[in-house]
């Protein structure tokens, strides 16, 4: 029986992320004794955490030099944790600061790693499932190297819940974080130049807007201006999180006059992002990665655009309008504004 | 400052328009008629690779090589319209590119590759690489090869690097919620991988082309073998997804009453 450590890192408070409760779901499905391994400025509250969790013991690597997430410290303190866990898989969730040090840690331990896993499962030994191909294929895997480390994709599995409070039995893993592992340093972080916040992971909707918004419409004349009013207004409304389509945001890039708060962090499909939401809308989107790529982990999705037989909504999309988002919008957004 | 030593690792994937169907081989999964699919550069290598181009073209005396493990005549195919876009030297290994090899693996073959090529300056060294493929898409072998480098300034889904005065490479990464986390290394050696970055495909030019097939077939001719396998990987299953919706068509309803129908679908829990 493999032991499982839950790799995590701590907020800058200290507390465990939301991701990383899931990550526990996913160690537990590993199917042997879990030891946590924390690292961070501060990591007591998430080991209190854990323990509430139901995690009987938890590995601690906290120094000031954590603060900052770099590979350099980073990858020494994960390392060191699953070194002295002893653990034989090692389960983290797919944070951004995770994932920059998961595979150089796996190269450490002499191990394998496995990434944007989905499922895993112990019988019959201990089974992954994740993705080839951009979402195009699936595939169940198993493997004979140990240890093997797994990047659990946030929203692919149910947070575990905390249960009665109980004092946390944390012992401290000391790592040697030497000025050569600091060679960077993190000097803050930037949100998009539009000032306007659009991507929401734990929106319940997503919002894909397509090449359409800025093409001519009925009166022969583009709209761009008036779209990306449209768009904002029903953001705004809606709380959904924006994505779009590769043609859209390239158009950004080549200068043309589009929308100017999409960036390439707002693409789905093939270069961009595979969000998990409750629920995706797709307006004015006519190509195959939205909404065969973008939209793999969508579970209820519509589309309104012109086109009956666009053959990417059709099969995707559980209920197709064919009409003017543009009206449909404003009017959705009016709707919207009047409830709340 | 003697310029930049830019490896890019990139290699090739089927174009993003065809179907895929995996079918088993000896070697394990592969793809149906994979030799006969029509290829592309990997869409985030060729997102770093162009930002190595312009980094060098703003650095006097920085140099691009693009490191690429596949099929020869795959690659030779694919650099034929790779090499009109930016200049660069290619270095070739001929080995398997689908998604379905082992990562531990390809990165050993690449690490051994970067650190034979010829007059290599760790001092000046910065490895570009896609943060992820769009074959196995793991985002791990960029990682491998700068452990195996002894590279600890790393660096992924890059969307923007600006030199500073003194040397010091200021670097825009991804992090959660549609935000760039900002960070200055002291300077090479670094990895970095790229997300998209800002710079839009480069037009085909024929000049850079002419100068750019000068050294591509000599690079292929001698390309390495570099088998590379599934390494401890058992396949279970391996599958397209067969799920298809009955999407209920909606023609002829007002924009009024579509947005009623939208209001009470998002509002459900």
């Amino acid at each position: 029986m493999d032991t499982v450590l839950l790799l995590s890192c701590t907020e800058p408070d200290g507390s465990l992320p939301r991701a990383a409760l899931e990550a526990l779901s996913a160690a537990r499905a590993a199917g042997g004794p879990v030891v946590a391994g924390l690292l961070g400025q501060r990591t007591g509250p998430a080991a209190a955490q854990l323990a509430a969790a139901g995690v009987a013991r938890v590995l601690s690597a906290e120094a000031e030099a954590l603060a900052e997430p770099r590979y350099g410290t980073d990858a020494a303190a994960a390392t060191a944790l699953a070194r002295a866990s002893g653990a034989t898989v090692v389960v983290a969730p797919a944070l951004s600061r995770l994932a920059r040090v998961a595979a150089g840690v796996a190269q450490r331990l002499g191990g394998r790693i496995d990434t944007h896993v989905t499922q895993l499962s112990a019988e019959g030994g201990l089974q992954v499932t994740r993705w080839y191909y951009r979402q195009r294929i699936e595939a169940r895997l198993s493997r004979a190297e140990r240890p093997w480390v797994l990047l659990v994709d946030p929203g692919a599995f149910p947070a575990a819940s905390p249960g009665a409070a109980v004092p946390a039995q944390v012992e401290q893993v000391p790592v040697e974080l030497g000025p050569e592992l600091q060679r960077t340093r993190v000097t803050g972080l930037r949100a998009p130049t539009s000032g306007e916040q659009t991507i929401r992971p734990d929106a319940r909707l997503l919002f894909v807007a397509g090449a359409g918004w800025t093409k001519k419409q009925a009166d022969g004349q583009a709209h761009p201006e008036r779209a990306g009013e449209l768009i904002l207004g029903f953001l705004r409304a809606s709380g959904a999180s924006l994505g779009t389509s590769k043609s859209l945001t390239d158009q950004a890039g080549e200068g043309q006059k589009v929308l100017e708060f999409m960036s390439h962090l707002n693409q789905v499909g093939q270069t961009g992002s595979t969000p998990r939401h409750p629920r995706g809308l797709s307006t004015c989107c006519h190509g195959e990665e939205p909404h065969v790529v973008g939209w793999r982990f969508i579970r209820e999705r519509r589309a309104v655009n012109l086109d009956p037989g666009c053959g990417w909504a059709r099969g995707k999309a559980d209920v197709l309008y064919v009409a003017d988002a543009f009206q449909v919008v404003e009017r959705l957004s009016a709707l919207l504004s009047a409830k709340s | 400052m003697a310029g930049y030593q830019i490896v890019v690792l990139g290699s090739i994937v089927p174009d993003p328009l065809q179907t895929l169907e995996p079918v088993s081989t000896p070697q394990g999964p592969a793809l149906k008629n994979e030799a006969m699919l029509p290829h592309v550069l990997d869409p985030w290598a060729g997102h770093a690779l162009y930002e190595a181009a312009a980094l060098a073209a703003r650095v006097p005396g920085s140099k691009v090589t693009l490191l690429s493990l596949g099929p020869k005549a795959k690659l030779q195919q694919v650099m034929m319209a790779v090499g009109q876009k930016v200049p660069f030297e290619l270095s070739a290994l001929d080995g398997p590119a689908g998604g379905f090899t082992d990562a531990h693996e390809v990165a050993a073959r690449l690490a051994e590759a970067v650190g034979r090529l010829p007059g290599l300056d760790r001092s000046r060294l910065l490895l570009f690489g896609g943060w992820e493929s769009a074959s196995r898409g793991a985002g791990a072998t960029l990682q491998m090869v700068g452990e195996r480098l002894a590279i600890v300034d790393q660096f992924f889904g890059v969307d923007a690097l600006a030199v500073q005065e003194g040397g010091g490479l200021q670097i825009l990464e991804r992090v959660e919620g549609g935000k760039h986390q900002v960070s200055v290394c002291a300077g090479p050696p670094a990895v970095l991988g790229w997300a998209t970055g800002s710079l839009p495909e480069p037009k085909n030019n024929p000049q850079i082309g002419m100068a750019n097939m000068r050294g591509v077939m000599p690079a292929l001719q001698k390309a390495a073998a570099a088998p590379v396998g599934t390494g401890g990987v058992r396949f279970e299953s391996v599958a397209v997804p067969k799920v298809a919706r009955e999407t209920r068509i909606v023609k002829d309803m007002s924009p009024e009453d579509i947005a009623r129908e939208l209001l009470a679908w998002i509002g459900q829990d």
